[in-house]
């Protein structure tokens, strides 16, 4: 039987030169270009895995326009950029959202995460793409307010599913990962998903089908129309399904629809926002705020280009400047990589 | 000049140059139309999710399996739903209609 994910961590109080926001390509690699300026990087990412978008949305994909890589695929170019940035030995916090940033009396920030993980540092980088990425909830009027209660998109604690009439709503991995690890606890179980092709693994799904056909668990081809239920609980949901509308008694509601992303709580940050964007300066990629930087798909500027050979080129420019907040006593001199044998210490090649 | 009628989600509708060998995703957002299209493209989400008016949807080719895939992940899917992202814009569309589906 599947595994049920781990569950998120609180990894105490930290203090460090730099945290970026966003273990994406972008945040990848300004943990290189802070490397070699001698800058340690925390990473804080919503996901369970590092990579970002080319890892959550496209691993197979091809991309062409990483100079010098011809073709890679989203998944080869993240695990290329992850060993770039080995020698500075990153810390990658998984799992949890930036929340609640502060300025302290000494001019650093706080940074503290939803899993409760606390930074304290000169310089916050925002590599944030498109947002964090979140389920993507069900869109029908008055559903937020069974949210948490009876429904639910994630599971926090298996105990809380023990003895319910349970829904599962999807036809992935978490779907049927979780429908195999809750249909020995809860009092039924039913699986809905619009078609019956399931994309999760195909031996999921066979453990699936045959809790069906011992009648262990219900499996109804259609989609959810409508919950209905009172104070936050639900007492039955309403299906389409080829044959019409149904109504379908259960207590509890699990749908896994994805993923999508959003802005999150950057968004009340006091950020120059533009359409959902970071306003930058170009010259060190710093916001309307001293120590906080912006950098790759989430900003903008005249002419900015949502490439992530141009990701890389700001997160460049912006340690420069981030530099002069975590050493302000030390002076920059600039190098190569090539020739440095301060830089080949660093990179460990030495 | 080659037409897309898009049908927003208030009701209005708006009828758009086709620019033939774009995505129909592309001519939408380009056109300044309320499409999120996250993945840009790549049929890696479901965010550009469009009913095709059904004496439209014969003419297309039908969603393969990756389309399929994300398509489960919208809401309201439906017969003639599409990705539009997946359309590929040519003469033979000329006058397209199109509604955007619910975003979420």
């Amino acid at each position: 039987m599947a595994d049920p994910p781990k569950l998120p961590t609180n990894d105490g109080t930290i203090e460090t030169d730099m945290v970026i926001i966003g273990a994406g390509p972008v945040g990848l690699f300004a943990v290189f270009e802070a490397g070699l300026l001698g800058l340690k990087c925390h990473l804080v990412d919503n996901l369970d895995k590092i990579g970002g978008q080319c890892a959550e949305l496209y691993p197979e994909k091809p991309i062409f326009d990483i100079p010098a890589l011809p073709r890679c695929t989203g998944q080869e170019l993240i695990d290329r950029l992850v060993e770039q940035a080995a020698p500075f030995n990153p810390v990658y916090h998984l799992e949890q959202q930036a929340e609640r940033l502060t300025r302290q009396d000494d001019g650093r920030w706080q940074l503290v995460t939803s899993t409760g993980t606390t930074f304290i540092t000169p310089n916050i980088v925002i590599a944030a793409g498109a947002g964090s990425f979140v389920p993507r909830r069900i869109p029908l009027p008055g559903a937020e307010a069974y949210e948490d209660k009876s429904l639910f998109y994630a599971v926090r604690r298996m105990a809380d599913f023990e003895g319910k009439h349970l829904l599962i709503a999807g036809g992935g991995d978490s779907a049927l990962d979780w429908l195999l690890n809750l249909q020995p606890l809860a009092a039924s179980v039913t699986l809905l998903h619009r078609r019956d092709e399931f994309r999760a693994a195909p031996d999921s799904v066979a453990q699936m089908r045959e809790l069906v056909g011992a009648g262990k668990c219900e499996l109804i081809i259609g989609q959810i129309a409508g919950i209905e239920g009172r104070d936050g609980a639900i007492t039955s949901v309403k299906l389409k399904t080829k044959d019409g509308e149904i109504d379908h008694p259960c207590d509890t509601v699990l749908a896994f629809f994805g993923l999508k992303m959003e802005l999150g709580p950057i968004a009340d940050w006091g950020l120059d926002l533009e359409r959902n964007l970071i306003e930058v300066e170009t010259e060190s990629f710093e916001t309307n705020q001293p120590g906080l930087f912006a950098i790759g798909d989430i900003i903008t500027y005249p002419g900015k280009l949502k490439l992530i050979l141009s990701g890389f080129h700001e997160g460049a420019l912006m340690c420069q400047k981030a530099f002069k907040y975590a050493r302000p006593e030390e002076r920059l001199v600039f190098r190569y990589t090539t020739s440095s044998s301060d830089l080949h210490k660093k990179l460990g090649v030495a | 000049m080659a037409k897309v009628f898009v049908t927003d989600r208030e009701g209005e509708q708006h009828e758009l140059e086709g620019e033939i060998g774009w995505s129909l995703m592309e001519i939408i957002r380009e056109n300044n139309l309320p499409i999120e299209a996250a993945c840009g493209g790549c049929c890696a989400c479901a965010t550009c999710h469009v009913y095709v008016e059904p004496e439209w949807l014969a003419k297309l080719k039908a969603p393969d399996d990756d389309e399929n895939m994300m398509l489960d992940e919208a809401f309201e899917v439906q017969d003639n739903s599409r990705l539009s992202c997946q359309i590929k814009y040519t003469a033979e569309l000329d006058g397209i209609k199109v509604t955007l589906a619910p975003e979420f």
